[in-house]
């Protein structure tokens, strides 16, 4: 994959001559869009980037990417992709998914792709509705939210994806909104510069099925209120004017201030996506459940320390290699006590 | 079969040339019976004779000791003939406490040899066993040779002098009894000294203690002439060539080294721990060096998913279970056959529902191999009939999945899983390679543009440049492979995937019935019961009867000839130890009003069961034997 011969790709390039049936004002075109503006931009081929997906409305992706696609089965996306990763380590990877197919049928296979480190990059849509079968609530809908399977409210606490890879030590965790393209681009471009298996959350709106529900962290004249935008090395901080901040607690949690009073941005948590350990941006992830707290989005946690699971299995494969020589299929038939017969 | 003659008192040890014999070690799921039963086959297999082993044992690991659930078994039939089976009734039973010999003991024959541990009848043991009387005080045992030792008092008197601690010291008895073993069918102790040396080569104190043991045994029935008699079994005559032994698991994980090599890929194995089919995990996680990416997957469902990913990008891909996770293939299963790419199913079946019998044998999964998928979704199947054939059908299956790109699926079972068999090894240079060839070429590329022949679509490699394609489970356009919901294309697509399968006929040999190729009974069989049918066609062919055995390796498609051969015989058997599954496809596809002979207890057939049938079927009257 040298990129000294790169043809100069564009948009264009990525884009298929397939028509995109998504509903009309869906928050998937923004997402494609996004994904077709940057792919040209990683100096990757083309025919090197492999587009894997389940079952949703989201996983409908791979047909309008013009790369190698695999539209799989509901939740097993990142279970392809890792044996399409291990069979060719060379392939640029990426599982679009939603948080029906991600969360609830494949969570299994979310959480183990993610503690393993497979260089897949995970893109989870989360509308938190089931839109594919028309409006059931979904592992990121709300505490008794009203849809068509729950007439009398959902009685499921719902999952925070990121808390999710967080916790399953995923290496690389972030989060972005369909429509923040600048940011949605730029959040994609980490990750694609990350080695280890990176996790994207993007807040995305099902106009038909559940219209609105990021409203508050995305029209205009709230959405400086609750969302804390992330940035490696630069301080927490959110609100209207950059009022407020987060910062540490003598007992080591997270607290939202007001700025001034004597209170400065140096008081603040400065943010470090590279730290080794998971629970800083674990505390990180779950400030959106508490009163007053804003909604992070950007990159919560990027430590490429950890090999990818690709490289050790083939890294095995070549120590086993070296150590006892190429297989010889005469010695392995051959192999333990044998005997001839005259 | 064995002659066990009148043994006529005298205190000089007999050497008796016998023809076979049948021994089983019993004992407790801690007592080393499988090792115990493997060494011995080794041996003998060593030395020339045909062999078939049939280890049984017990789903738990440790069932409590000295209980009847705990009783672990492994049979094994020696020979200077040919072996088909483990063998019906038992000539020598080694039993190493209560509830083995209560388990066991209905199998020993008349006049058998039987030899306990004494150590292990004390009150508490045969509490254990649920017996209240010591069968050694009882005279049940008084029709059987019965040779009572004390193999705790005497391993430990052996050992004494080491300075391992008791638990260690009774640890070793079983070898004490395969000593003992070996001296009665006069076999040398080297292959097992031998191994001894290279498993505890690491605990030199561990290795003196198990060799001592065994040569204790040994010693122990030289100096007492504890057997007035002991046997000698001539080697057989085996088709020249190289053998080795060989358990049906080891030889899938070799017939999918050698497919990945003669295709020049790379072999993944995407599975998930499951009993019986671990062993070929085990046993390809060691072949590294070949190449061989092996895949623990989180669940049954990844391990197939990885499986078809690995395929996708260029591997022979290959994934193993048994019946509960062949159930959770299923739906993976049907979009191998919608991307219409090339991966090896293999199901070590075991009986079921559900958890079933993990442990025992069964062939319950043929229908749910041919079938079990939602809406029309055929897969071809190939089932192994004995352990070393297990090789021959893995590259059998990779040889089809990749020249018709397409899901194969493979049936083996705990029964060939787990027994042995001697082995004619194969020379690699006569194995055919398996041609692959992968699109390259931009011009003219779709990838649903089919091989006339075969009906294979080409495979196209993520990261050939120009080929940049999508596939995936929704319905898709015959050769462009777009989304289509059509209706006639839908027809086409389902039609073209059937037409796929049933091209695959071109390429297997048809069936000749062994014994009569026309006559008053054809026995057909598939899978491991080929053994114990083919030793009873043998049997009642020797008696004068005109039957014929038809034993089928391809499910699916059935090869071309065997709706003619069927109407060559009066009347048509199929036994399988199911509730009649072959037998229901016979009789659905060629109208043949087949009769079926099903057992389904989680054990073979034995050659008596069957032959009793031969005869109900023939009119023959009465008992033969």
């Amino acid at each position: 994959m040298t990129t000294a011969t790169l043809p100069q790709l564009t948009k264009k390039d990525f884009q298929t001559d397939q028509e995109v049936r998504w509903c009309p004002g869906c928050g998937d075109y923004a997402i494609l869009s996004a994904v077709q503006s940057v792919f040209p931009e990683l100096g990757i081929r083309r025919e090197n980037f492999v587009v894997v997906s389940g079952i949703g409305c989201s996983s409908r992706f791979p047909y309008y990417m013009n790369t190698y696609g695999f539209h799989s089965i509901h939740g097993r996306a990142p279970a392809v992709a890792t044996g399409v990763k291990i069979a060719n380590p060379e392939l640029e990877v990426w599982v679009a998914t939603g948080d029906g197919d991600a969360l609830a049928i494949g969570g299994n296979h979310t959480i183990h792709m993610l503690r393993r480190n497979v260089g897949i990059k995970v893109l989870l849509f989360n509308n938190r509705i089931y839109g594919l079968t028309k409006g059931q609530y979904s592992p990121t809908s709300e505490f008794h939210k009203m849809t068509k399977s729950t007439p009398y409210g959902s009685p499921d606490r719902p999952f925070n994806p990121v808390s999710l890879a967080i916790g399953s030590e995923a290496t690389f965790v972030a989060r972005s909104v369909d429509v923040f393209q600048a940011h949605l681009k730029d959040t994609l471009k980490h990750a694609a510069a990350h080695k280890g298996s990176a996790f994207i959350e993007i807040l995305q709106n099902c106009n038909i099925f559940n219209d609105g529900a990021w409203f508050s962290l995305t029209e205009k004249d709230v959405r400086s209120e609750h969302v804390l935008q992330l940035e490696h090395g630069k301080p927490l901080v959110f609100g209207k004017n950059r009022e407020k901040g987060i910062r540490r607690k003598a007992d080591g949690d997270i607290e939202v201030v007001q700025l001034g009073n004597g209170i400065t941005e140096n008081d603040l948590v400065v943010h470090d996506a590279h730290h080794p350990r998971p629970s800083y941006a674990f505390l990180l992830s779950h400030m959106e459940h508490r009163p007053g707290f804003p909604t992070p989005i950007g990159v919560f946690r990027a430590w490429d320390d950890l090999p990818r699971y690709e490289d050790v299995m083939k890294d095995q494969l070549q120590e086993v290699i070296s150590k006892r020589g190429p297989g010889d299929l005469n010695k392995l038939l051959r192999a333990g006590d044998i005997w001839e017969v005259k | 079969m064995s002659t066990l003659a009148e043994v006529p008192p005298t205190s000089k040890t007999k050497r008796e040339v016998i023809e076979r014999a049948v021994i089983r070690f019993a004992g407790d799921s801690g007592d080393g019976m499988q090792i115990t039963g493997s060494q011995f086959t080794n041996t003998v297999a060593l030395y020339g004779n045909d062999i078939a082993t049939f280890p049984d044992y017990p789903a738990e690991i440790r069932a409590p000791a000295g209980t009847i659930p705990g009783v672990s078994g492994f049979q094994l039939h020696f020979s200077s003939n040919e072996v088909f089976t483990p063998g019906d009734a038992i000539d020598a039973l080694i039993a190493m406490n209560p509830a083995a010999l209560k388990v066991n003991v209905g199998d020993l024959k008349a006049n058998g040899i039987l030899i306990v541990n004494s150590d292990s009848f004390k009150e508490s043991d045969l509490r254990k066993a649920q017996m209240t009387v010591s069968p050694l005080e009882d005279h049940s045992l008084d029709k059987y040779r019965v040779f009572p030792v004390e193999l705790q008092r005497m391993t430990r008197a052996a050992l004494q002098h080491l300075g391992i601690d008791a638990k260690a010291m009774d640890r070793c008895k079983n070898f004490f009894a395969l000593g003992m073993c070996y001296w009665l069918y006069n076999r040398s102790t080297d292959p097992t000294m031998r191994w001894i040396g290279e498993k505890f080569a690491k605990k030199p104190l561990l290795m003196e203690a198990n060799k001592l043991a065994l040569k204790a045994g040994y010693s122990y029935c030289e100096a007492t002439e504890a057997f007035q008699i002991t046997y000698e079994i001539p080697p057989a005559q085996l088709t020249p060539g190289l053998y080795r032994n060989v358990s049906g698991n080891q030889a899938l994980a070799m017939g999918f080294v050698t497919a990945a090599q003669k295709s020049g890929l790379h072999l993944f194995l995407g599975s998930y721990p499951i009993t019986p089919a671990s062993d070929i995990l085990h046993e390809l996680s060691q072949y590294k060096n070949f190449g061989v990416f092996t895949f623990q997957a989180e669940d049954e469902i990844a391990a197939i998913t990885s499986a078809i990913g690995a395929s996708y990008a260029g591997s022979l891909a290959i994934t193993t279970t048994s019946g509960p996770g062949m159930a959770l293939k299923t739906e993976a299963l049907g979009l191998a056959v919608a991307t219409e790419i090339p991966l090896v199913i293999c199901d070590i079946q075991r009986g079921g529902p559900s958890t079933g019998l993990p442990t025992k044998t069964e062939q319950a999964d043929l229908l749910q191999a041919l079938f079990g998928r939602n809406s029309e979704a055929p897969i071809p199947v190939l089932a192994a009939a004995t352990p070393g054939d297990c090789f021959w059908i893995a590259l059998e299956a990779s040889r089809i999945a990749l020249k018709y790109m397409i899901p194969v699926i493979v049936l083996s079972d705990g029964y060939l899983a787990n027994g042995a068999e001697p082995w004619r090894i194969p020379k690699v240079e006569d194995i055919p390679a398996i041609p692959v060839k992968f699109a390259k070429d931009p011009v003219g590329f779709l990838p649903y543009r089919r091989d006339p022949q075969t009906l294979a679509r080409p495979w196209a490699l993520p990261g050939t440049p120009g080929l940049e394609h999508r596939i995936g489970g929704l319905e898709k356009q015959d050769g462009t492979g777009n989304v289509n919901y059509e209706p006639l294309n839908h027809e086409n697509m389902v039609r073209i995937r059937a037409a796929k399968v049933a091209a695959v006929v071109q390429d297997i040999p048809n069936v000749l019935p062994e014994g009569d190729p026309s006559g008053d009974l054809l026995v057909v069989s598939w899978g491991s019961t080929a053994g114990s049918i083919t030793a009873a066609v043998k049997a009642a062919r020797a008696r004068g009867c005109r039957i014929g055995h038809l034993h089928l390796r391809y499910l699916n498609p059935l090869p071309g000839n065997v709706g003619e051969i069927l109407k060559r015989y009066k009347k048509v058997l199929v036994p399988e130890l199911n509730m009649g599954q072959l037998l229901w496809v016979l009789r659905a596809k060629y109208l043949v009003d087949a009769v079926g002979l099903n057992k389904i207890q989680g054990r073979p057939f034995k050659q008596a069961e069957l032959e009793q049938k031969f005869d109900e079927m023939l009119g023959i009257q009465g008992n033969h034997r």
